[in-house]
Protein backbone atom coordinates (compact mmCIF):
# COMPACT_ATOMS: atom_id res chain seq x y z
CA UNK A 1 0.00 0.00 0.00
CA UNK A 2 0.93 3.28 -0.69
CA UNK A 3 -0.18 6.47 1.22
CA UNK A 4 -0.65 8.68 -1.65
CA UNK A 5 -3.62 5.93 -2.54
CA UNK A 6 -6.98 6.53 -1.95
CA UNK A 7 -9.32 4.41 0.67
CA UNK A 8 -10.88 2.34 -1.89
CA UNK A 9 -7.24 1.50 -3.94
CA UNK A 10 -5.56 0.98 -0.18
CA UNK A 11 -8.13 -1.95 0.38
CA UNK A 12 -8.17 -3.17 -3.38
CA UNK A 13 -11.91 -2.06 -4.21
CA UNK A 14 -13.22 -0.34 -7.04
CA UNK A 15 -14.43 2.86 -6.36
CA UNK A 16 -17.91 2.96 -5.82
CA UNK A 17 -21.38 3.90 -3.67
CA UNK A 18 -21.44 0.44 -2.84
CA UNK A 19 -18.45 -1.09 -1.70
CA UNK A 20 -18.80 -5.12 -0.82
CA UNK A 21 -18.82 -5.52 3.36
CA UNK A 22 -17.17 -8.63 3.54
CA UNK A 23 -14.50 -7.58 1.00
CA UNK A 24 -13.75 -3.91 3.34
CA UNK A 25 -13.70 -6.51 6.33
CA UNK A 26 -11.20 -8.49 4.67
CA UNK A 27 -9.00 -6.03 3.42
CA UNK A 28 -9.03 -4.47 6.36
CA UNK A 29 -7.96 -7.74 9.06
CA UNK A 30 -4.92 -8.51 5.91
CA UNK A 31 -3.83 -4.66 6.15
CA UNK A 32 -3.99 -4.50 9.88
CA UNK A 33 -1.89 -7.47 10.35
CA UNK A 34 0.19 -6.81 7.75
CA UNK A 35 1.28 -3.29 9.59
CA UNK A 36 0.37 -4.32 13.06
CA UNK A 37 2.97 -2.13 14.91
CA UNK A 38 3.81 -5.19 16.96
CA UNK A 39 5.86 -6.64 13.56
CA UNK A 40 8.19 -3.95 14.25
CA UNK A 41 8.76 -4.38 17.59
CA UNK A 42 12.46 -5.35 16.60
CA UNK A 43 12.51 -2.88 13.91
CA UNK A 44 14.03 0.62 14.37
CA UNK A 45 12.26 3.99 14.85
CA UNK A 46 11.40 4.59 11.40
CA UNK A 47 9.87 1.04 10.44
CA UNK A 48 7.67 1.71 13.71
CA UNK A 49 6.53 5.11 13.20
CA UNK A 50 5.88 4.26 9.86
CA UNK A 51 3.59 0.85 10.92
CA UNK A 52 2.22 3.31 13.50
CA UNK A 53 1.32 5.44 10.25
CA UNK A 54 0.08 2.75 8.06
CA UNK A 55 -1.93 2.03 10.81
CA UNK A 56 -3.70 4.52 11.68
CA UNK A 57 -4.12 5.41 7.74
CA UNK A 58 -6.42 2.13 7.75
CA UNK A 59 -8.60 2.43 10.39
CA UNK A 60 -9.54 5.94 9.18
CA UNK A 61 -10.00 4.37 5.32
CA UNK A 62 -12.11 1.61 6.99
CA UNK A 63 -14.44 3.86 8.58
CA UNK A 64 -14.64 6.43 5.68
CA UNK A 65 -15.51 3.12 3.87
CA UNK A 66 -17.98 1.48 5.93
CA UNK A 67 -20.60 4.60 6.75
CA UNK A 68 -22.50 5.12 3.86
CA UNK A 69 -22.26 9.46 4.14
CA UNK A 70 -18.43 9.24 4.67
CA UNK A 71 -18.18 6.94 2.15
CA UNK A 72 -20.34 9.55 0.00
CA UNK A 73 -18.42 12.84 0.80
CA UNK A 74 -15.25 10.71 0.33
CA UNK A 75 -16.27 10.06 -3.27
CA UNK A 76 -16.85 13.59 -3.98
CA UNK A 77 -13.81 14.77 -2.18
CA UNK A 78 -11.95 11.93 -4.28
CA UNK A 79 -13.64 14.27 -8.11
CA UNK A 80 -12.51 17.56 -5.80
CA UNK A 81 -15.78 18.63 -4.64
CA UNK A 82 -15.87 20.05 -1.12
CA UNK A 83 -19.44 20.09 0.50
CA UNK A 84 -18.61 23.68 1.66
CA UNK A 85 -20.49 22.87 4.73
CA UNK A 86 -19.86 25.25 7.00
CA UNK A 87 -19.92 27.92 4.73
CA UNK A 88 -22.48 27.23 1.82
CA UNK A 89 -26.07 27.93 3.75
CA UNK A 90 -28.12 28.03 0.57
CA UNK A 91 -30.16 24.47 0.66
CA UNK A 92 -33.48 24.01 -1.10
CA UNK A 93 -36.34 25.70 0.43
CA UNK A 94 -38.46 22.67 0.68
CA UNK A 95 -35.77 20.62 2.26
CA UNK A 96 -35.09 23.53 4.67
CA UNK A 97 -39.12 23.90 5.69
CA UNK A 98 -39.09 19.74 6.49
CA UNK A 99 -36.04 19.84 8.24
CA UNK A 100 -38.02 22.53 10.31
CA UNK A 101 -41.08 20.87 10.91
CA UNK A 102 -38.64 17.32 11.79
CA UNK A 103 -36.91 19.71 14.18
CA UNK A 104 -40.11 21.18 15.92
CA UNK A 105 -41.74 17.76 16.25
CA UNK A 106 -38.62 16.59 17.87
CA UNK A 107 -38.56 20.04 20.58
CA UNK A 108 -42.58 18.18 21.13
CA UNK A 109 -41.00 15.28 21.88
CA UNK A 110 -40.73 15.49 25.88
CA UNK A 111 -44.56 16.83 26.17
CA UNK A 112 -45.62 13.80 24.09
CA UNK A 113 -48.17 11.05 25.69
CA UNK A 114 -45.87 8.68 24.65
CA UNK A 115 -42.02 10.25 23.86
CA UNK A 116 -40.70 6.68 23.18
CA UNK A 117 -43.11 6.02 20.53
CA UNK A 118 -42.67 9.71 18.90
CA UNK A 119 -38.78 9.34 18.93
CA UNK A 120 -39.15 5.77 17.21
CA UNK A 121 -41.54 7.31 14.78
CA UNK A 122 -39.92 9.98 13.91
CA UNK A 123 -36.47 8.03 13.61
CA UNK A 124 -38.47 5.60 11.05
CA UNK A 125 -38.97 8.92 8.80
CA UNK A 126 -35.79 10.07 9.33
CA UNK A 127 -34.49 6.85 8.32
CA UNK A 128 -36.47 6.93 5.04
CA UNK A 129 -35.51 9.84 3.99
CA UNK A 130 -31.59 8.63 4.90
CA UNK A 131 -32.30 6.24 2.50
CA UNK A 132 -33.45 7.68 -0.32
CA UNK A 133 -30.99 10.09 -0.19
CA UNK A 134 -28.90 7.42 -0.62
CA UNK A 135 -30.48 5.81 -3.37
CA UNK A 136 -30.69 9.21 -5.14
CA UNK A 137 -27.37 10.51 -4.30
CA UNK A 138 -25.68 6.85 -6.17
CA UNK A 139 -27.71 7.09 -8.90
CA UNK A 140 -26.64 11.04 -9.23
CA UNK A 141 -22.67 9.75 -8.36
CA UNK A 142 -23.00 7.09 -11.47
CA UNK A 143 -24.69 9.54 -13.60
CA UNK A 144 -21.79 11.54 -13.47
CA UNK A 145 -24.20 14.74 -11.95
CA UNK A 146 -21.72 15.80 -9.57
CA UNK A 147 -23.49 18.77 -8.50
CA UNK A 148 -26.32 16.87 -7.31
CA UNK A 149 -24.31 14.40 -5.70
CA UNK A 150 -22.69 17.27 -3.48
CA UNK A 151 -26.30 18.53 -2.96
CA UNK A 152 -27.71 14.99 -2.08
CA UNK A 153 -24.39 14.91 0.52
CA UNK A 154 -25.11 18.08 1.79
CA UNK A 155 -29.02 17.30 2.73
CA UNK A 156 -27.77 14.05 3.97
CA UNK A 157 -25.65 15.74 6.70
CA UNK A 158 -28.96 17.07 8.36
CA UNK A 159 -30.59 14.14 7.93
CA UNK A 160 -27.49 12.33 9.79
CA UNK A 161 -27.37 15.18 12.43
CA UNK A 162 -30.90 14.39 13.22
CA UNK A 163 -30.65 11.01 13.69
CA UNK A 164 -27.66 11.34 16.07
CA UNK A 165 -29.78 13.80 18.20
CA UNK A 166 -32.74 11.35 18.10
CA UNK A 167 -30.28 8.82 19.68
CA UNK A 168 -29.14 11.82 21.88
CA UNK A 169 -32.58 12.79 23.45
CA UNK A 170 -33.66 8.68 23.89
CA UNK A 171 -30.74 8.60 26.04
CA UNK A 172 -31.73 11.07 27.80
CA UNK A 173 -34.86 9.82 28.15
CA UNK A 174 -33.69 6.50 29.82
CA UNK A 175 -31.32 8.79 32.21
CA UNK A 176 -34.94 10.60 34.08
CA UNK B 1 -17.11 24.72 25.07
CA UNK B 2 -17.17 28.00 27.27
CA UNK B 3 -20.17 30.41 25.95
CA UNK B 4 -19.64 34.53 26.15
CA UNK B 5 -21.94 36.13 28.56
CA UNK B 6 -23.75 37.79 25.55
CA UNK B 7 -24.35 34.49 24.03
CA UNK B 8 -25.75 33.44 27.12
CA UNK B 9 -27.67 36.30 27.47
CA UNK B 10 -29.50 35.50 24.01
CA UNK B 11 -29.67 31.81 24.38
CA UNK B 12 -31.79 31.94 28.01
CA UNK B 13 -33.54 35.05 26.60
CA UNK B 14 -33.81 35.38 22.98
CA UNK B 15 -35.49 38.09 21.30
CA UNK B 16 -37.77 38.03 18.60
CA UNK B 17 -38.32 34.40 18.19
CA UNK B 18 -41.15 33.75 16.35
CA UNK B 19 -42.59 33.55 12.67
CA UNK B 20 -44.44 36.27 10.01
CA UNK B 21 -47.13 35.30 7.75
CA UNK B 22 -44.78 34.36 5.25
CA UNK B 23 -47.08 35.49 2.11
CA UNK B 24 -47.53 38.83 3.20
CA UNK B 25 -46.36 40.89 0.38
CA UNK B 26 -44.46 43.20 3.07
CA UNK B 27 -42.54 40.24 4.79
CA UNK B 28 -39.67 38.83 3.58
CA UNK B 29 -38.19 35.59 4.70
CA UNK B 30 -34.64 33.23 4.44
CA UNK B 31 -33.90 30.16 5.01
CA UNK B 32 -30.65 28.87 5.45
CA UNK B 33 -28.64 26.14 6.87
CA UNK B 34 -25.20 24.76 7.26
CA UNK B 35 -24.86 21.08 6.66
CA UNK B 36 -21.42 20.80 9.19
CA UNK B 37 -23.67 20.93 12.34
CA UNK B 38 -27.06 20.67 10.86
CA UNK B 39 -28.37 23.85 11.79
CA UNK B 40 -31.38 25.50 10.60
CA UNK B 41 -32.72 29.15 10.37
CA UNK B 42 -35.03 31.08 9.69
CA UNK B 43 -34.96 34.81 9.92
CA UNK B 44 -38.12 37.03 8.90
CA UNK B 45 -38.54 40.82 8.27
CA UNK B 46 -41.77 43.31 7.96
CA UNK B 47 -40.92 46.28 5.69
CA UNK B 48 -42.82 49.20 5.77
CA UNK B 49 -43.44 51.33 1.91
CA UNK B 50 -40.27 53.36 2.59
CA UNK B 51 -38.25 50.38 3.04
CA UNK B 52 -37.57 50.63 6.84
CA UNK B 53 -37.81 46.80 8.75
CA UNK B 54 -40.40 47.41 11.29
CA UNK B 55 -40.37 43.85 12.89
CA UNK B 56 -38.07 41.00 12.36
CA UNK B 57 -38.63 37.26 14.06
CA UNK B 58 -36.74 34.08 13.67
CA UNK B 59 -36.52 30.42 14.60
CA UNK B 60 -33.20 28.80 14.89
CA UNK B 61 -32.30 24.89 15.30
CA UNK B 62 -28.92 24.61 15.93
CA UNK B 63 -26.56 25.43 18.92
CA UNK B 64 -26.38 28.11 21.43
CA UNK B 65 -24.47 30.27 18.87
CA UNK B 66 -26.41 30.01 16.43
CA UNK B 67 -29.69 30.77 18.13
CA UNK B 68 -27.83 33.91 20.00
CA UNK B 69 -26.64 35.21 16.13
CA UNK B 70 -30.05 35.02 14.85
CA UNK B 71 -31.14 36.78 18.22
CA UNK B 72 -28.77 39.42 17.43
CA UNK B 73 -29.69 40.37 14.24
CA UNK B 74 -33.64 40.48 14.67
CA UNK B 75 -32.45 43.37 17.30
CA UNK B 76 -29.91 44.41 14.93
CA UNK B 77 -32.01 45.04 11.84
CA UNK B 78 -35.45 46.77 13.38
CA UNK B 79 -35.23 50.09 12.25
CA UNK B 80 -32.85 49.95 9.92
CA UNK B 81 -33.62 50.26 5.80
CA UNK B 82 -32.93 47.38 4.10
CA UNK B 83 -30.10 48.77 2.10
CA UNK B 84 -28.80 49.51 5.79
CA UNK B 85 -29.49 45.69 6.80
CA UNK B 86 -27.43 44.16 4.08
CA UNK B 87 -24.19 45.57 5.27
CA UNK B 88 -24.35 43.30 8.21
CA UNK B 89 -21.19 41.04 7.84
CA UNK B 90 -21.01 38.07 10.11
CA UNK B 91 -17.53 39.65 11.14
CA UNK B 92 -19.95 42.18 12.84
CA UNK B 93 -22.10 39.71 14.82
CA UNK B 94 -18.80 37.10 15.69
CA UNK B 95 -17.10 40.44 17.38
CA UNK B 96 -20.17 41.34 19.22
CA UNK B 97 -21.06 37.83 20.49
CA UNK B 98 -17.03 37.16 20.94
CA UNK B 99 -17.58 33.75 19.13
CA UNK B 100 -14.84 31.28 19.33
CA UNK B 101 -13.10 30.36 15.37
CA UNK B 102 -14.86 27.08 15.67
CA UNK B 103 -18.32 29.02 16.05
CA UNK B 104 -17.68 31.69 12.96
CA UNK B 105 -20.26 30.05 11.08
CA UNK B 106 -23.07 30.31 13.14
CA UNK B 107 -22.78 34.21 12.10
CA UNK B 108 -22.64 33.87 8.87
CA UNK B 109 -25.66 31.47 8.60
CA UNK B 110 -26.98 34.71 10.28
CA UNK B 111 -25.39 36.78 7.45
CA UNK B 112 -26.68 34.42 4.82
CA UNK B 113 -30.16 34.56 6.43
CA UNK B 114 -30.77 38.17 6.48
CA UNK B 115 -29.50 38.56 3.10
CA UNK B 116 -31.40 35.47 1.97
CA UNK B 117 -34.43 37.55 3.52
CA UNK B 118 -33.97 40.84 1.96
CA UNK B 119 -33.76 39.67 -1.44
CA UNK B 120 -37.20 37.95 -1.32
CA UNK B 121 -38.86 40.56 0.27
CA UNK B 122 -36.76 42.87 -2.93
CA UNK B 123 -38.54 40.10 -5.43
CA UNK B 124 -41.70 40.90 -3.60
CA UNK B 125 -41.41 44.27 -3.89
CA UNK B 126 -40.15 44.29 -7.33
CA UNK B 127 -42.69 42.07 -8.69
CA UNK B 128 -45.12 44.20 -7.31
CA UNK B 129 -44.33 47.30 -8.57
CA UNK B 130 -44.07 46.01 -12.35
Amino acid sequence: MKLSDNYFEIFGLPVSTAPDAGAIDEAYKRLQREWHPDRFSAGSDEEKRRAMQYTSVINQARQTLTDPLARAIYLLSLKGVDLDAETDTRMRPEFLMAQMELRERLELVDGAADPYAAIDKLRDEVAVHARDTATTFAAAWEGDDTAGARDLAREWQFLDKLRRELDEKEQRLDGD
Amino acid sequence: MAYSDKVIDHYENPRNVGVLDKEDPSVGTGMVGAPACGDVMRLQIKVDENGVIEDAKFKTYGCGSAIASSSLVTEWVKGKTLDEASSIRNKDIAEELALPPVKIHCSVLAEDAIAAAIEDINRKRGAAGE
